[in-house]
């Protein structure tokens, strides 16, 4: 890792840096000369990590791909295996990931995974390393690398996402074990404000940890969720969007990051899940295209939404409005809930339904991997697919 | 006018993004973009629509419509003044109106023109026969726009550096600039890499620039948005691109602060050179490769053009940098807004004689068609005269 690079003086002076008739400093160029591996010239910084990151972020947002998010901590694993009625055991984490990670040919529409640490570790229960199958499956993995939502002091009962403490040394045993992204998901909550206080935190906290991510080879995911819980209509989400991504571009920009080697995870624009007025896929598709396109410079090679509750219908619908014409970044998805949720109950927790249940994630994949390209037809659709599945307060 | 007022609960410690009330609907849907069906509350501004209609390409040709850019006239009596004595001119109205009217009426230039910036006395002149300059302008389909700034003073508090003034009494000014029939306004503020530039010299040009966008939009204006990094110094090509990186990051900061709607902007920035007294110069395809990547690192598409500004850089120049930007598509219209790169053969051709009218006349449409050719990538430099070739930059010129 090129430390010079923290060094770097910031390209324009506090009042304190200058001496009147000449500058203090030394002409910054030093700082952005080029690496030997760097691109030439126009790295924001000199990681040297520069080219991989952009052409893994290049790999992610591929046509047709997207992000199987299965991240989920422990706890909220075992939520998961609770409503099939398991145990939350290492052991049966590791069953369900392992039918995951070996779905056949998964790769053709999954082009990244995001692990939680212990499953970064683990093996399948073959015995083969969990990263192995993944990388074998052309499916590059990632990392969560947040600590989780607290409570921000001097706020309206919202929350901040910690995880910065030893994040540098943490990111760096990741890419030694694999990984190759990172994630992290703070929330804004519109029926608490949301507050100036909480936006900015979320924002900072984000551009942060999107520095360090950089500086230790991982692209980061960039997910400031706006939950979907409240009564508020499409507008109201839509203002607080604005207000958030330019807060986040803004601090991005501040913390040096490189825009060529990031990913976005934002929450569609749609009316809270209590409003009773519903949106159809094309409002949502030109509320959030309108967002995206007031707000995210185009060097952002992709934006991976989360699905955030929709059902798996909903996520896939509305993924397929948005890409009914050319975008100037990748527009795809980042899907947990929305690509598990018929996969697990189909498993059961039981061997002789692991392959049937593959299938299911396969075809789950297969109709957000054609949502992507715009080709998205939603023949042939399950009932549990149509299945809404946000929760009031949910804890993720 | 519709005002939008935010109203802030007092919450227990911090204050509230935005209000209670959402955003109040607005009536009609504008289909201003071929793929858009659904009209967006993006502010409720009485004049949204029009402001969008002005600004953006293909569908209205306007503004940022393919080969066409904008001619940048609008030059302070004081500056102009220069530009006449250049040629042995006094500086006087009749003189300048002289000048304009063979600018603004050349034959076809709306073929390759589809703005053109003035100075205000020239807003409210006539031609030599009687006919305003703005209608003059409407017949061509040129767009009549305004400088509205009050120009460069210098910052207290910073390292020798300038702010620009205008926002006094600017929303009466821009109402009634609108009704003598400007559709779009400039402001022109300026960064420098050898003072600094400080912190506090960037965010003010960037906050200045934000209020009058907003002022601008809420007038029935089309702003340009303007903070012109200055050619001079001998920094090299990555620090120009470090400094244009911040201060466009500080810009659109403010302007989503002040609630600017980016459908209804354009841009004028400075490409990204090395200084003008660097050892090394850089070739066209140099300055594109930095120039695009500050551009997509910094503009969100919704923003419909970006318009260059010139300062300093010879006519051919300016021209062959433009066309190596446009080598394949954008996500916004990338083009021209410049002054002397399109006026400056025109002037010495014109050397203040009616006889030569017509040649100065035939000269512009020569700049101007290179420039058109050059945004749509298709520009080659056979043919082109000396004087075109010629270098503009002044040190530490006053504008």
């Amino acid at each position: 890792m090129a430390s010079a690079s923290l060094l770097k003086t910031s390209p324009v002076l506090e009042k304190s840096e200058w001496v009147k008739g000449h500058t203090l400093r030394q002409p910054s160029t030093s700082a952005v000369r080029c690496h030997p591996v760097a691109p030439s010239g126009l790295t924001v910084r000199a990681s040297s990590y520069a080219d991989e990151l952009v052409k893994t972020a290049k790999a992610i947002a591929s046509p047709g791909r997207g992000i199987l998010a299965m991240d989920e901590s422990n706890a909220t694993c075992g939520k998961r295996l609770a409503s099939i009625g398991l145990e939350n055991t290492e052991a049966n984490r590791q069953a369900y990931r392992t039918l995951l990670v070996s779905a056949p040919g998964l790769g053709q529409y999954i082009s990244g995974a995001i692990l939680f640490e212990e499953t970064l570790y683990q093996t399948t229960i073959d015995g083969k390393k969990m990263v192995d199958v993944l990388v074998e499956q052309n499916i590059v993995p990632g990392i969560k690398v947040d600590k989780g939502l607290v409570p921000l002091a001097g706020s309206n009962n919202e929350s901040w996402c910690q995880g910065l403490d030893g994040l540098a040394p943490r990111s760096a045993a990741y890419y030694q074990q694999g990984a190759r992204f990172a994630k992290w998901r703070t929330v804004v909550s519109i029926p608490n404000g949301p507050t100036e206080l909480a936006v900015k935190e979320a924002a900072w906290g984000l551009a942060r940890y999107a520095a360090i991510s950089q500086d230790n080879g991982l692209v980061p995911i960039v997910e400031p969720e706006i939950l979907l819980d409240g009564d508020h209509g499409i507008d109201r989400t839509f203002e607080v969007a604005k207000k958030v991504w330019a807060e986040v571009f803004f601090y991005l920009a501040q913390n040096n990051v490189m825009f060529e080697g990031i990913l976005l995870k934002p929450s569609m624009v749609t009316p809270g899940a209590e409003c009773k007025d519903r949106s159809t896929p094309q409002q949502v598709a030109d509320y959030t295209l309108s967002l995206l396109r007031q707000r995210i410079p185009p060097a952002v090679p992709g934006i991976m939404f989360l699905s955030g509750g929709q059902s798996e219908v909903e996520a896939t619908l509305n993924l397929n409005a948005m890409n009914q014409a050319p975008n100037p970044w990748h527009v795809s998805f980042s899907y947990a809930r929305a690509l598990q949720n018929t996969c697990l109950k189909k498993w059961g927790g039981r061997p002789e339904n692991v392959k049937d249940a593959q299938e299911v994630l396969l075809i789950r994949a297969k109709a957000n991997s054609l949502a992507q390209l715009g080709k998205y037809t939603g023949e042939g659709e399950s009932e549990e697919a149509k299945q809404g599945m946000f929760v009031k307060g949910y804890v993720y | 006018m519709a005002c939008v007022s935010f109203a802030k609960l007092n919450a227990p410690s911090s204050s509230w993004i935005g209000g209670q009330q959402s955003l109040p609907q607005r009536s009609g849907s504008s289909a201003w973009l071929a793929t858009r069906r659904v009209s967006l509350p993006i502010r409720a501004g009485a004049y949204t629509d029009e402001l969008i209609k002005t600004a953006v390409s293909v569908f209205f040709k306007t503004i940022a419509s393919p080969g066409r850019g904008i001619l940048a006239i609008d030059e302070s009596n004081a500056t102009c003044g220069k530009r006449l004595s250049s040629i042995g001119l006094d500086n006087t109205e009749p003189n300048r109106q002289a000048y304009r009217q063979l600018l603004l009426t050349t034959p076809g230039l709306g073929e390759y023109i589809s703005g053109a910036i003035l100075f205000e006395e020239t807003l409210y002149q006539s031609t030599t026969d009687g006919k305003k300059f703005v209608d003059v302008l409407h017949d061509q389909k040129i767009v009549p726009g305004i400088k509205v700034d009050k120009g460069l003073v210098p910052l207290p508090g910073s390292n020798n550096e300038s702010w620009c003034q205008g926002l006094d009494g600017l929303s009466s000014r821009s109402a009634e600039y609108y009704k003598q029939g400007a559709r779009f306004a400039k402001w022109r503020t300026v960064v420098s890499i050898p003072c600094g530039p400080s912190a506090l010299a960037v965010k003010e040009a960037a906050w200045g620039l934000a209020r009058y966008a907003a002022i601008s939009q809420e007038n029935g204006l089309v702003p340009i948005v303007e903070p012109e990094i200055l050619l001079d110094g001998d920094h090299p090509i990555e620090r120009t691109l470090e400094v244009a990186e911040k201060a466009w990051a500080e810009v659109f900061y403010y302007l989503a602060e002040n609630n600017v709607i980016f459908e209804g902007i354009l841009l004028k920035p400075s490409m990204v050179t090395p200084g003008a007294e660097h050892k090394e110069r850089a070739n066209p395809e140099t300055i594109a490769k930095y120039t695009l990547t500050m551009l997509k690192r910094r503009v969100p598409p919704a923003v419909p053009g970006i318009m260059f500004l010139s300062g300093g850089q010879s006519e051919m120049e300016a021209t062959l940098n433009l066309h190596a930007m446009n080598q394949s598509p954008n996500p916004w219209h990338v083009s021209f807004s410049y002054a002397r790169a399109l006026q400056n053969t025109v002037l010495k051709t014109w050397q203040g004689r009616p006889e030569n009218v017509e040649a100065a006349q035939k000269a512009l449409l020569v700049r101007a068609k290179a420039n058109s050719l050059a945004q749509l990538g298709k520009y080659s430099a056979e043919g082109e005269s000396e004087e075109a070739k010629k270098g503009m930059f002044v040190k530490g010129y006053t504008y």
